[in-house]
């Protein structure tokens, strides 16, 4: 009996060992997915971010048709990166809201310029708070709402040429 | 030039701790000349190592200060637009550089085990320095293979990337460093404990060696973490002070463990007992210390504090736990068998509370270490979640309570034996003090929760309790450790009726004002004055102006949201009112986009200060503990040289 007890601790140690190596070892997805998707997106009004383009609600989600949500930021490499899959969206007609994190209306103006414009309305998300409500963990990051308002679908990431078919099939899905 | 030689120091660093390790299985190992000219040279070896793992630190330091962007780390992590300090501190504010700090006071630690310790018997001695080469080789080969902070960078940008405006703080220069000091200073435990079982010698002198080394880790610690809570409550704006966040929990762990040892290192000093279980608490607490940076630096776990992720160093750092872990509990498994046990004692007796006190700490152990890695064993289940205060709380909570319930009965027993009764009348006035802030708290408030409640009744029991013991004493004669205990248990006490006040009476207001307009939170009455924008070295902000009132008493406070651009963040800086009674907390918001009212977060938190206030109390009675057995020692030392 008291000679297991000497070797408890060391089989302790094994199987915290073996805790930690599985965690280790299991592939690196380190993405935190919304647990929102296939629920209602979540009620929020942000004020506009640049003149001449409005702000965004909740309320502009679950008109009967779906619409995407980018949640951008003018200091972020991978939504330039990701600028001309959004503007091949549009053009395809797909429609687009975003939200800004942490940033500046003159910040966010430039960058539009710079690398096109493929919003309808823009909200000012300057604290992530409703970012955070979404479930979503960074920039950029698209959520598909669909014509009731349910996010359907979460892209994680910047938006690469070859997904842009298939964001084009979701949201006829979506409908 | 500055950072090669700061990597040429590095790696002769290593080789002398691989050379240092060498020497001490030399001198176990030969009983001829060679083996005693080992041992005489392992005490030398080891402070070179201290003296070149300093340099290749400070040539860290230089570059950052110079803004030397040549170099990757100063690149990814400064930027040239950093006030002064910043840039000082922000060397270690990087997962290499913070590495690098971690092996510098490690060999700093062993230089002074070196040079300073002189009770141990010297074959123990020799065994403690070749185990803490062992640890240094570890993590100077990590530092060299897989986190090297002085890589270049070809070409250099023209600019920095800037330091994480969170970090940005007074806080980093000294958080870390007190903190690490903590960790590593356990490490010397651990070696001490490794040496013992190595040569058998576990003894009362032993835990005499032992016990400074405890007690000034365990002082940093307390200093570190209590900073730490500290800086994370004004810093972050969000009015907590533990958020039971992985790398909390992280420094939470060994010093449970810290301060179980530092109990059970008593025992073994004064009535050498508890021999096995005090080696086996030198272990873990350093273990935990290593669990704790592994948690940190791999990223495995999802934390504020989680710094770049890569899992080759993950698996680096595992391999080092494996290796030194595994090791000394093997070690442990098959030498304590040979360690004599040590005396007995009744179950009613100084020793008896102080090991319920052991167990009870490393019950709460135990469940803070499920706590933290529970998510990531449901991540091998596919499930995602975060273990929160519902758990923590829940579960520790009641343990704690009775914690402190032994800490108040521990120090009026006697050692070796007791008589229950005796104590229960011992114990009368505290039992009155913590039924009667009970039965007062109840009949004045009702609807407190029964957690603060009852933290609250047994923290004044507490503090009666622990001032008890020297009531009775002549004050003067009073030894220095003694005086420790009872401030730390005092200081403990404070610390709890702090928290349970912050969470009870703390009143939260969110409002949205226009300039001008004022509103009531708690006793105070708060008008936002006016916003202004204002700047700062590598910063712009909005300021808002609040003058605060209550009955006779006023102030202005200035929170702001702070915009930074490398990188591009948004902090908010709160501005906090401290009176002897608590602390009214404001934090400035956004402005409502529809309305143009600004929003406000305001706090009145009734004695939240008393939490540090009793941490620093806690480690202040660390310091007289290690003070008066200094002062012991240098006395005896004194009597020796003139007798002797």
């Amino acid at each position: 009996m008291k000679r297991a007890l000497i070797w408890l601790p060391l089989g302790l140690f094994g199987v915290l060992f073996v805790v930690i190596a599985a965690g280790l070892m299991r592939p690196a997805d380190t993405s935190v997915h919304s647990t929102l998707v296939d629920k209602p997106l979540p009620a929020f009004e942000l004020a506009p971010m640049v003149p001449g383009k409005p702000g965004l609600a909740s309320s502009n989600f679950g008109t009967g048709k779906p619409r995407l949500l980018n949640v951008f930021a003018s200091w972020c490499i991978p939504c330039i990166a990701e600028a001309p899959q959004l503007m091949a969206l549009k053009a395809r007609g797909v429609p687009i809201d975003a939200i800004a994190i942490h940033d500046k209306g003159p910040a966010i103006a430039a960058f539009l310029r710079r690398n096109g414009d493929p919003y309808a309305a823009i909200g000012d998300d300057s604290r992530s708070r409703v970012q955070m409500s979404l479930g979503s963990s960074g920039v950029p990051e698209t959520f598909l709402i669909d014509g009731r308002g349910r996010i359907v679908r979460q892209y994680i990431g910047d938006i690469r040429a070859d997904q842009v078919d298939q964001i084009v099939r979701d949201m006829a899905a979506a409908r | 030039m500055i950072a090669e030689a700061g990597l040429a120091a590095l790696w002769f660093a290593a080789m002398v701790a691989g050379l240092q390790l060498l020497l001490g299985v030399l001198a176990l190992r030969r009983k001829d000349a060679v083996g005693e000219q080992a041992m005489a040279a392992i005490g030398p070896v080891a402070i070179v190592q201290g003296a070149l793992v300093a340099m290749a630190m400070a040539a860290l330091i230089a570059v950052f200060l110079n803004t030397d962007l040549s170099v990757k780390l100063v690149a990814e992590n400064s930027h040239s637009a950093k006030p002064w300090i910043y840039k000082f501190a922000g060397a270690w504010g990087n997962h290499e550089g913070s590495m690098l700090l971690w092996v510098t006071i490690l060999g700093a630690g062993g230089a002074l085990v070196a040079w300073k310790e002189r009770t141990l018997d010297r074959a123990t001695h020799v065994a403690t320095l070749a185990a803490q080469g062992a640890i240094a080789l570890g993590f100077y080969a990590f530092l060299l293979f897989a986190s090297n902070p002085f890589a270049r960078l070809n070409p250099a940008p023209i600019e920095g990337q800037g330091l994480n405006p969170l970090l940005q703080d007074p806080g980093l220069a000294f958080h870390p460093p007190t903190l690490y000091a903590g960790y590593v200073g356990l490490s010397v435990a651990f070696s001490f404990a490794v040496g013992a079982l190595v040569t058998g010698q576990v003894g009362a002198a032993f835990a005499r060696a032992m016990r400074p080394w405890v007690l000034a880790a365990w002082v940093l610690l307390t200093i570190g973490i209590t900073a730490g809570s500290y800086w994370a409550y004004y810093e972050l704006g969000w009015g907590g002070w533990w958020f039971w966040d992985p790398v909390e929990n992280a420094s939470l762990m060994p010093w449970l463990a810290a301060t179980a040892l530092l109990h059970s290192v008593n025992v073994l000093a004064a009535r050498d007992g508890l021999r096995a279980w005090t080696v086996m608490l030198a272990v873990v607490a350093f273990s935990m210390s290593m669990i704790g940076t592994f948690l940190v630096r791999s990223g495995i776990l999802t934390s504020v504090h989680a710094f770049a992720v890569d899992p080759r160093r993950g698996a680096f750092i595992l391999a080092l736990l494996a290796l030194y872990i595994g090791g000394a509990l093997a070690l442990f498994g098959a030498r304590i068998g040979q360690v004599r046990a040590g005396r007995s004692f009744a179950f009613v007796s100084r020793e008896g509370g102080l090991v319920i006190n052991n167990l009870l700490l490393s019950v709460i152990l135990g469940i803070v270490l499920i706590g933290t890695l529970y998510p990531l064993v449901a991540a091998g289940f596919g499930v995602r979640l975060s273990v929160g205060p519902p758990f923590f709380h829940a579960a520790a909570g009641p343990i704690a309570l009775a914690l402190v319930a032994v800490m108040a009965v521990g120090p009026a027993l006697r050692w070796r034996s007791d008589d229950a009764e005796a104590v229960l009348i011992r114990m009368l006035w505290p039992m009155v003090a913590a039924a009667g802030t009970f039965a007062l708290m109840l009949t004045l408030t009702g609807g407190m929760g029964v957690l603060s409640l009852l933290g609250l009744s047994f923290g004044v029991g507490l503090i009666v309790a622990s001032v008890l013991p020297i009531t009775r004493r002549n004050w003067r004669r009073t030894p220095l450790p003694i005086w420790g205990m009872v401030v730390a248990h005092v200081g403990l006490g404070v610390s709890m009726i702090g928290m349970a006040c912050d969470a009870a009476f703390t009143a939260e207001r969110l409002v949205a004002l226009y300039p001008g307009q004022a509103t009531i939170v708690g006793p105070w009455r708060v008008k936002l004055d006016r916003i202004y924008p204002n700047v700062g070295a590598n910063w712009s902000a909005l300021e808002a102006r609040l003058t605060v009132a209550r009955d006779g008493d006023g102030a202005t406070l200035r929170p702001q949201q702070r915009f930074f651009t490398d990188p591009p963040t948004t902090t908010s800086e709160s501005a906090i009112a401290t009176r002897w009674d608590g602390q009214l907390y404001t934090v400035l918001g956004q402005q409502d986009a529809a309305t143009g009212r600004w929003q406000l977060r305001l706090w009145w938190k009734p004695f939240v200060t008393l939490i540090w206030l009793g941490g620093a109390l806690i480690a202040l009675g660390g310091v007289l503990a290690l003070v008066g057995r200094w002062l012991k020692a240098w006395q005896q030392r004194r009597r020796e040289a003139l007798w002797g």
